[in-house]
């Protein structure tokens, strides 16, 4: 006899899980799927709902009646420049990040060894560990008026170049810190992390004697970084372009605190259910980034971007 | 002419001499293995070929002119390396095509010159298909076709077959050397296998720490070793010390004696105790201990078989013990 006489309920339940793994695999996977499915995708579904009523103007009540009429609300100048203002910063922010993340990913994937290395990670992921709100506070020590990079523009007697630049119409103001240009580095900062790591990941995958490879076939760098390093990247810094894309789209706290006073698609979002009350509008502008990401996606996909994966 | 000269050439990295002051010959249009036992400097030696790394010391000739300052992209030599490294993201006639189109063909000319490539080594009608579907040999043969295509003066294998299963190894073995006589290129092979280097090289170099310790035709190396390194790394010969060889000759250095070479006898110079014995099909192998040298003999299936622990006596024809000089 092999089996013991008395065993355990454990035992017991672990051989029968054993003789029927599918009754393991949907244990383990049922509450996250009714998590993600009726709390995430619900809540989803709900917002989509809203975006379809509208709100009678007059008495603020919200009238639930399908119509579009909220969607081409979302058209009328003053909403569609939010959006346009929206993806613009999304875009220049997105490309600003792979600019920048691309030497530094580079370097951290193929030459940072060892003890580097740890220092590489540490640089790279300790901003977020602080505070969101503490950084962009120190932020906008860093770029007011009276902060410490106009003093050190002046100490270097270049504070004439500032002035110049923050004369500029649509990216200057009085300071760095109410100005667009302010709210992009911002941004550009606090999503880096985000840029970094996915192309780090997507050129490690990248052996070295690819590279050779392609010198050895007569390509000289700038031609090896176009036809190879930059595909086999390409998956990374569209994976890290939807988290500096996306964020962007839905931050409402940074615009808020550095830029302008006109308005993001969050901060829309924000002051139409919050103040005005009006969450079908609340709700069509929260759709916007939606329908952006998935064009964006569907884009990148047609032009190949993940045919390195 | 020579297509490749090294000239006392040095690569030091740190204080590791992975290449020691190598001086290399090379003839246009012959079949040169590089062989030697991992970390022996052959594969950097190739890499320094390549351009991939410089000298630390020392020349570099390729057809004559000095290479020392010519970046890999600027040297008439291509290379087949140990991964292949086919790039994923394009299908195998672009892969093959690569280097026509950083040279600015068009379209048309460079796919029609990486067709006939891929015809030549029998891979016609994979065009279309995408590295990862292919298998180990497949990839092997579009990593040469890839490298054929820019008719380079001097195509670099770096351990071309290591990856491939026996029996498709020693296809493309008979398949590199047809090709080789075919084109006429000088193909400079890196490899670990001494059988490799021998059946396929028509001269073969023999690394170990970093130097070259002896360059010689396959017969040469095998039967003519000069030192017990190569005589034990390349023929797994038996080396005598060289006081065993004073005795039985007179002449004080080591001597060597190919396993096939050695015959059981009634009466002979050397006794040996039997200390194992392995089926090998053709041969039995059978291993001794004689004064404190282990030796190893290859026995036909007909002889007779001595048995574990037996003391036999071990004699050889005249001109079997081939004398060697001491050093590595």
């Amino acid at each position: 006899m092999i089996a013991a006489r008395s065993e355990s309920i454990g035992t017991r339940l672990s051989d029968m899980l054993w003789r029927r793994p599918a009754v393991l695999l949907v244990l383990l996977l049922l509450p996250p799927v009714l998590w993600l499915g009726i709390i995430y995708l619900g809540s989803l579904f709900a917002l989509l709902l809203q975006s379809f009523f509208s709100i009678d103007h007059f008495t603020g009540l919200i009238n639930y009646r399908f119509t579009l009429s909220t969607y081409a609300e979302l058209f009328t100048p003053a909403n569609f420049d939010i959006i346009l203002r929206t993806v613009t910063m999304a875009a220049c922010c997105t490309l600003a990040s792979a600019v920048i993340a691309f030497p530094i990913a580079y370097y951290a994937a193929r030459y940072a060894r060892g003890k580097w290395r740890a220092v590489f990670y540490l640089g790279i992921m300790m901003p977020l560990w602080s505070s969101y709100l503490v950084k962009i506070y120190a932020w906008k020590l860093i770029l007011a008026k009276e902060g410490i990079l106009t003093w050190a523009l002046e100490g270097l007697r270049l504070n004439w170049l500032l002035e110049a630049y923050l004369s500029l119409p649509v990216v200057g103001g009085n300071s760095l810190s109410v100005s667009t240009t302010g709210t992009f580095i911002v941004f550009v900062y606090v999503w880096m992390p985000f840029m970094i790591l996915p192309i780090q990941a997507a050129l490690e995958r990248v052996p070295g004697s690819m590279l050779e490879a392609s010198g050895d076939l007569g390509a000289r760098p700038a031609q090896t970084f176009r036809h190879v390093l930059f595909p086999l990247a390409l998956p990374g810094i569209v994976a890290g372009s939807i988290f500096t894309f996306s964020l962007t789209l839905g931050d409402y706290i940074i615009p808020q605190i550095i830029g302008t006073s006109r308005l993001f698609i969050g901060q829309a979002v924000y002051q139409h259910q919050g103040i005005a009350g009006n969450i079908p509008l609340a709700a069509a502008f929260a759709v916007v980034p939606i329908v952006i990401m998935g064009l964006y996606l569907w884009g990148a996909k047609r032009m190949g971007a993940f045919d390195a994966l | 002419m020579s297509a490749v000269t090294f000239d006392k050439v040095s690569r030091h990295f740190g204080a590791v001499r992975a290449v020691d002051g190598v001086d290399l010959d090379i003839a246009e249009g012959e079949f040169f293995a590089m062989l030697g036992p991992s970390g022996s400097g052959k594969t950097t030696c190739l890499r320094l070929i390549a351009g991939f790394e410089r000298p630390t010391a020392g020349d570099i000739r390729i057809f004559g002119e000095p290479v020392a300052d010519l970046p890999p992209y600027k040297r008439q030599v291509n290379t087949v390396f140990q991964d292949y490294a086919l790039f994923p993201h394009l299908n195998v006639i672009d892969n093959v095509a690569y280097g026509l189109m950083i040279a600015g063909q068009g379209r048309k000319p460079r796919h029609k010159a990486a067709d006939e490539a891929l015809e030549m080594v029998r891979l016609g009608g994979y065009g279309a298909r995408r590295p990862s579907e292919l298998s180990g040999g497949q990839r092997q043969r579009v990593a040469l076709a890839r490298a054929l295509v820019n008719k380079p003066r001097v195509l670099l294998l770096d351990e071309p077959l290591g990856a491939l299963d026996l029996k498709l190894r020693e296809q493309m073995q008979e398949e590199l050397k047809t090709l080789q006589r075919q084109l006429g290129i000088t193909f400079v092979f890196v490899t670990h296998d001494q059988g490799e280097a021998l059946s396929m090289a028509d001269r073969v170099a023999v690394f170990n720490e970093g130097r070259i310790i002896q360059v010689g035709a396959p017969e040469d190396i095998y039967f003519r070793p000069e030192v017990p390194f190569v005589a034990d790394f390349v023929g797994s010969s038996n080396v005598l010390p060289a006081a065993l060889v004073a005795r039985l000759t007179g002449e004080n250095c080591p001597a060597a004696i190919r396993p096939e070479r050695l015959q059981l006898a009634e009466d002979g110079p050397v006794m040996a105790r039997v200390t194992g014995l392995s089926f090998l099909g053709l041969t039995t192998r059978v291993s001794f201990e004689a004064e404190g040298t282990r030796l190893t003999a290859l026995l036909p299936q007909d002889a007779p078989r001595p048995a574990q622990g037996d003391l036999v006596a071990l004699t050889w024809a005249e001109g079997d013990l081939h004398l060697m000089r001491a050093g590595l």
